[in-house]
C-alpha cells in the first residue's frame, strides 16, 4: 500500500474510533448535569445516585474521547503536512482556538467535577458539570467549523498559483452555511447517542432478573424516561437537519456526494429513492432493486419533480472543470454507509418509543401469556443494542461524507493525494499498527468496564457524604459541603 | 513587532507553561515506583496530581493548534519530521492518560500494577523525548528546500539533543519531586524531598551542560538581543535551580516549588531566544531554515488569533488558577491503610443527612 493508502486508513480508524466516545460524551455530560440538577431541586436521592451512576459511565467513555483526541491533532502535521502547510491559514485556526476555548473549559472543570464533591457546594459543584459540558459543545463547534470549510470551502481565498488559502473573513468559516447545517446534525446525533445509552441501560436494569430494589428500580425508570425522550427528540433533530443538509449539498454543495449515495448514474428528473440495491452499484442493471419513485427527487430538491444530477453527468462536467481525472466517490460505500446511518437510527427510534410504551404510567412490562419467554428476550435484545445503534448510525454518517468528499480533500481545491505527508511508507504502516492495536486493546478493556459498572447499578455506587451505616445515607444537596475547604483531599483515584 | 513574532513568544509562552505544568506530573508518574510504600502511598500520588493533569496537558494541545494557526510550515515540517518520536509520545500520552482514569476502577492488584507501569513509561517517555524533540529543533535537522526531512530516526539521537533529553528528564523529576513534598505528608513527604536532593545535582549537571551547549553553539546569533536575552534566562535558569535545590535542603517546600518553576520556564525562554528568529532551522543550508518570517500565516489569521488570545487565555489562568486553589491542601491517605474497591466515600465529617 502506498503512504497515502495507509495514511487515509489510519485517519479513517482513528477518526471513528475517537467518534464513538466523542458523542456519548457530549450527550451525557448534559443528561449527567441534568440529573445533578434534578437533585438538587427535588432532594430526592435517586437523582444523586443517577448522576453518580451514569457520571460514572461519562468519565469512561471521557477518558478515551481525550487521548484519542490528542491523537487527532497531531497527525494534521504529522500524516497530512502538504495540506496541513496549504491551508493552515484557515484550518490552523479554529483547532487553535478548539484548544484554548474547549478543551481547557472540559479538562479543568471536570477536574474540579470529579474531585470536588466535598469540596465544593453542590450548585457549584453540578455548575462545573453544566461547563465542562459546554466545553465539549464548543469543542465541536470548532472542529466542525474546520470540517465545513473542507466540505465547502468560503471565507478565504484560494491561490491556484501557490496552492495556497488565505483567510479573508473568519466570520464566513465560522458561520458556512455547510456548518450551520451540520453542526446542529451532528449535536443532535450526540443527544441521540447518550440518550439511547441512558435509556438502554435503564432498561436493561429494569428488566434484569432477579429484580433490583424498587428505589432503585423508580430511579431507572426515571432515567429511561429521560434518555428515550432525549433520544427521540434527538432523532427529530437529527431528520430535520439532515434534511436541510442533504438539500444544500445536493443542490449546491457537492452534487456527487448525493449522486454516489444513491448510486445514481444518470441525471434523473424525478429521480426515485432506492431503498436497497442486490448485486453490483456499478450502473449495469443490479439483481433486485427496491425503488420508491420521486422520493429521491423530493429528499434533494424539496420537489417531488426536481431534478437531481447523476455520477455520469457530473464525472464529465467536473473533468471539464477541473482537468482529467475520476471524481467519481467508492460508489458502495458512500451507498451503504447512507442507508446504514438512517436504518440504525430508525431502528434505535423504534426501540426507544417501544421501551417508552412498556413503562408508561408506572408499568411494569409483564411477561405472561404464550409469548411471554420471547417477548421479554426481545426487550433485552432491545435493551443491549439501543446504546449500539446510533454509535454506528454517527460513524456511517461521518464515512459517508467523508468518503462521498473524496477525490477531494478541500473540496474543488485541493485533492487528497496532494495532502499527505512525504514520510516513508514504513515509517506510517508503523504508526497503523500501532494504532490499530492499541486501540483495539482500549476498546476491549474500555467495553469491559462499561460492562463491569452497568451491572454493578446504583448498589455500587457509594454517594458523597454517605455515613457508611448502610442506609441510603446520601442525604439532600442541604447537607451542604461537609468535608468543607480545609479538610484535607480525599482520594477518588 | 510584526504579529508573527508575538505569536513566536505566545508559542514559547505555551511550551513553557505545558513545561511548567506537566513537567511536575510527568515527575510524579515516574516517581511512583520509587517513592510508594504501598498501594495508598501511590493512590495519593496520583490524587496529588488527579484534578489537574489534564488541565496541565491542554497546554501541548493548545501549543500544537497554536503552531498550526500561526506557523502553519512550521507545524507541517515539524510534526511530519518527528514522527516516530511523536508517535512514542502519543503512545505514552494515551496510556498514562487512560490509566488515571482507569486505575482505581477495579479492585485487582495485577490491574493496579498494570496502570502503575503505563503511568511510570508514559510519564517517562516523553519526559525524556520533548527534551530530545527540542535539542533536535534548536539544533536544526535536515530540512530540504521542500520542506521535507531528508534524516531517519537516527538523525535525532545525537549527543546535544540527547543531554536536551537527560535535561528534561532530570528537571521534570526534580519538579515531582518537589511537587510531592508540598502536597502530601508524612512518609511520603520525607522520601520526596529526599527524591528531589538526589535528583537536583543531575539536574543542574545536565541542565547546566545542556544550557551552556545552548548558548556556545546553537544560538542563531550571539550579539542579537535575543542571543543576549537566550543568555540572561540560561543564567536565570541555573540560578533558579540552584536555589530550588537549596530552598529544598532548608525544607522551604513552597519557595523549592515555585524556584524549580522559575528554572524550567526560564530554560524554555532560553532555548526559543536562542532560537528566534529561526522557528525550524535546517542544518543543509542556513537559507532553507524555517523563520518567523516565512513559516507565518497572513495578517488575518494572525490578527484574529491574537484577538482570540487576548481575550480567553486571561480567563483560562484565572479558572485554572482557581482549580489550584481549590485543591491547594495537602493529599493525605485514609488513616487506616485500606484499599476500597471503588472511590470512597468521604468519611463522617459532615452533618447528619436530611432524609428526604
Amino acid at each position: 500500500m502506498s503512504v497515502l493508502d495507509l495514511s487515509r486508513w489510519q485517519f479513517g480508524i482513528t477518526t471513528v474510533y475517537h467518534f464513538l466516545f466523542v458523542p456519548i460524551t457530549i450527550g451525557l455530560g448534559f443528561l449527567v448535569a441534568g440529573f445533578e440538577t434534578a437533585w438538587i431541586r427535588t432532594g430526592h436521592e435517586r437523582w444523586l445516585r443517577l448522576t453518580r451512576f451514569y457520571g460514572k459511565l461519562f468519565l469512561i467513555n471521557f477518558a478515551l474521547g481525550i487521548v484519542t483526541g490528542i491523537v487527532q491533532e497531531f497527525q494534521f502535521g504529522m500524516n497530512w503536512s502538504a495540506y496541513s502547510r496549504l491551508v493552515g491559514n484557515i484550518f490552523g485556526a479554529p483547532l487553535a482556538i478548539e484548544a484554548l476555548l474547549a478543551f481547557f473549559l472540559e479538562s479543568t472543570f471536570l477536574g474540579l467535577w470529579i474531585f470536588g464533591w466535598d469540596r465544593l457546594p453542590p450548585r457549584l459543584h453540578a455548575a462545573c458539570m453544566w461547563t465542562a459540558a459546554t466545553g465539549t459543545l464548543l469543542s465541536a463547534y470548532f472542529i466542525l467549523a474546520a470540517n465545513a470549510w473542507m466540505q465547502h470551502p468560503v471565507g478565504s481565498r484560494y491561490n491556484a498559483a501557490t496552492g495556497q488559502d488565505n483567510l479573508t473573513s473568519f466570520a464566513a468559516v465560522l458561520f458556512n452555511p455547510a456548518q450551520l447545517a451540520g453542526f446542529p446534525h451532528v449535536v443532535a446525533g450526540c443527544f441521540m447517542t447518550a440518550g439511547s445509552l441512558v435509556a438502554g441501560v435503564a432498561l436493561w436494569q429494569l428488566l434484569r432478573r432477579p429484580g433490583i430494589p424498587a428505589d432503585h428500580a423508580l430511579a431507572f425508570r426515571h432515567a429511561l424516561k429521560a434518555g428515550a425522550v432525549t433520544a427521540i427528540a434527538g432523532a427529530v433533530a437529527v431528520v430535520i437537519t439532515g434534511d436541510a443538509q442533504g438539500k444544500l449539498f445536493t443542490q449546491h454543495y457537492q452534487p456527487m456526494k448525493m449522486a454516489a449515495a444513491e448510486a445514481l448514474y444518470h441525471t434523473s428528473t424525478p429521480a426515485p429513492f432506492s431503498l436497497l440495491t442486490i448485486g453490483s452499484l456499478n450502473g449495469s442493471h443490479p439483481v433486485f432493486e427496491i425503488t420508491l419513485p420521486r422520493l429521491l427527487s423530493f429528499l434533494g430538491t424539496g420537489n417531488w419533480s426536481g431534478t437531481v444530477q447523476g455520477i455520469d453527468n457530473l464525472q464529465s462536467q467536473y473533468a471539464a472543470a477541473y482537468g482529467p481525472g475520476s471524481y467519481i466517490p467508492v460508489v458502495p460505500v458512500t451507498y451503504w454507509s447512507f442507508r446504514l446511518m438512517i436504518g440504525m437510527g430508525m431502528l434505535a427510534v423504534l426501540i426507544a418509543v417501544v421501551a417508552l410504551w412498556v413503562t408508561r404510567r408506572g408499568r411494569t412490562p409483564a411477561f405472561t401469556g404464550k409469548r411471554a419467554g420471547l417477548w421479554r428476550t426481545s426487550l433485552v435484545a432491545g435493551a443491549v443494542v439501543l446504546p449500539l445503534l446510533p454509535l454506528i448510525g454517527n460513524s456511517m454518517g461521518w464515512i459517508m461524507t467523508e468518503m462521498g468528499r473524496q477525490p477531494w480533500l478541500v473540496y474543488g481545491q485541493l485533492k487528497t493525494a496532494d495532502g499527505v505527508s512525504a514520510n516513508s511508507a514504513g515509517e506510517v504502516l508503523a504508526s497503523l499498527v500501532v494504532f490499530t492495536l492499541l486501540y483495539g486493546a482500549l476498546a476491549v478493556i474500555e467495553g469491559g468496564l462499561m460492562l463491569k459498572y452497568i451491572k454493578g447499578g446504583l448498589a455500587g455506587e457509594p454517594l458523597p457524604g454517605a455515613d457508611g451505616d448502610g442506609d441510603d445515607g446520601g442525604g439532600g444537596p442541604g447537607a451542604g459541603s461537609g468535608g468543607g475547604a480545609d479538610a484535607p483531599m480525599e482520594l477518588v483515584y | 513587532m510584526h504579529l508573527s513574532d508575538l505569536w513566536f513568544i505566545a508559542i514559547a509562552v505555551l511550551w513553557a507553561g505545558y513545561f511548567v505544568l506537566e513537567g511536575f506530573d510527568f515527575g510524579v508518574g515516574i516517581l511512583l515506583p520509587l517513592l510508594s510504600r504501598g498501594d495508598t502511598d501511590r493512590r495519593v500520588m496520583i490524587n496529588a496530581i488527579g484534578p489537574v493533569w489534564d488541565g496541565n496537558e491542554v497546554w501541548l494541545l493548545t501549543a500544537g493548534g497554536a503552531t498550526f494557526a500561526a506557523f502553519p510550515s512550521w507545524y507541517a515540517a515539524m510534526f511530519s519530521a518527528f514522527y516516530l518520536p511523536l508517535l512514542l509520545i502519543l503512545v505514552a500520552l494515551i496510556i498514562r492518560g487512560v490509566a488515571f482514569e482507569y486505575r482505581g476502577k477495579r479492585d485487582h492488584a495485577r490491574w493496579r500494577a498494570g496502570w502503575d507501569a503505563a503511568i511510570f513509561l508514559g510519564s517517562l517517555v516523553p519526559a525524556l523525548l520533548w527534551g530530545v524533540a527540542f535539542g533536535n529543533i534548536v539544533r536544526g535537522i535536515p530540512l530540504n528546500a521542500a520542506e521535507h526531512f531528508t534524516g531517519n530516526f537516527f538523525t535525532f539521537l545525537n549527543p546535544y539533543a540527547l543531554l536536551g533529553g537527560v535535561t528534561t528528564l532530570t528537571l521534570f523529576t526534580l519538579h515531582g519531586a518537589l511537587f510531592l513534598a508540598l502536597k502530601t505528608t508524612g512518609g511520603l513527604r520525607a522520601r520526596a524531598r529526599r527524591a528531589a536532593m538526589a535528583a537536583a545535582p543531575a539536574a543542574i549537571v545536565a541542565g547546566g551542560g545542556f544550557l551552556a551547549w545552548t548558548q556556545l553553539s546553537y544560538r542563531a546569533s550571539a550579539t542579537s538581543g535575543e542571543g543576549i536575552a537566550s543568555a540572561a534566562c540560561a543564567a536565570l535558569a541555573a540560578v533558579a535551580l540552584a536555589a530550588a535545590a537549596g530552598a529544598n535542603l532548608r525544607q522551604r517546600e513552597g519557595a523549592a516549588f515555585a524556584a524549580n518553576f522559575t528554572a524550567i520556564a526560564a530554560a524554555t525562554a532560553s532555548l526559543f531566544t536562542a532560537l528566534y528568529p529561526r522557528v525550524l532551522p535546517s542544518t543543509l543550508s542556513p537559507a532553507l531554515s524555517l523563520t518567523t518570517g516565512n513559516a507565518a500565516s497572513a495578517a488575518q489569521t494572525l490578527a484574529v488569533m491574537t484577538v482570540v488570545a487576548c481575550i480567553f487565555l486571561p480567563l483560562v489562568l484565572a479558572y485554572q488558577g482557581w482549580t489550584y486553589w481549590i485543591f491547594r491542601k495537602r493529599v493525605t491517605g485514609p488513616p487506616q491503610p485500606s484499599v476500597p474497591s471503588l472511590p470512597p466515600a468521604p468519611t463522617g465529617s459532615r452533618p447528619a443527612p436530611r432524609v428526604p
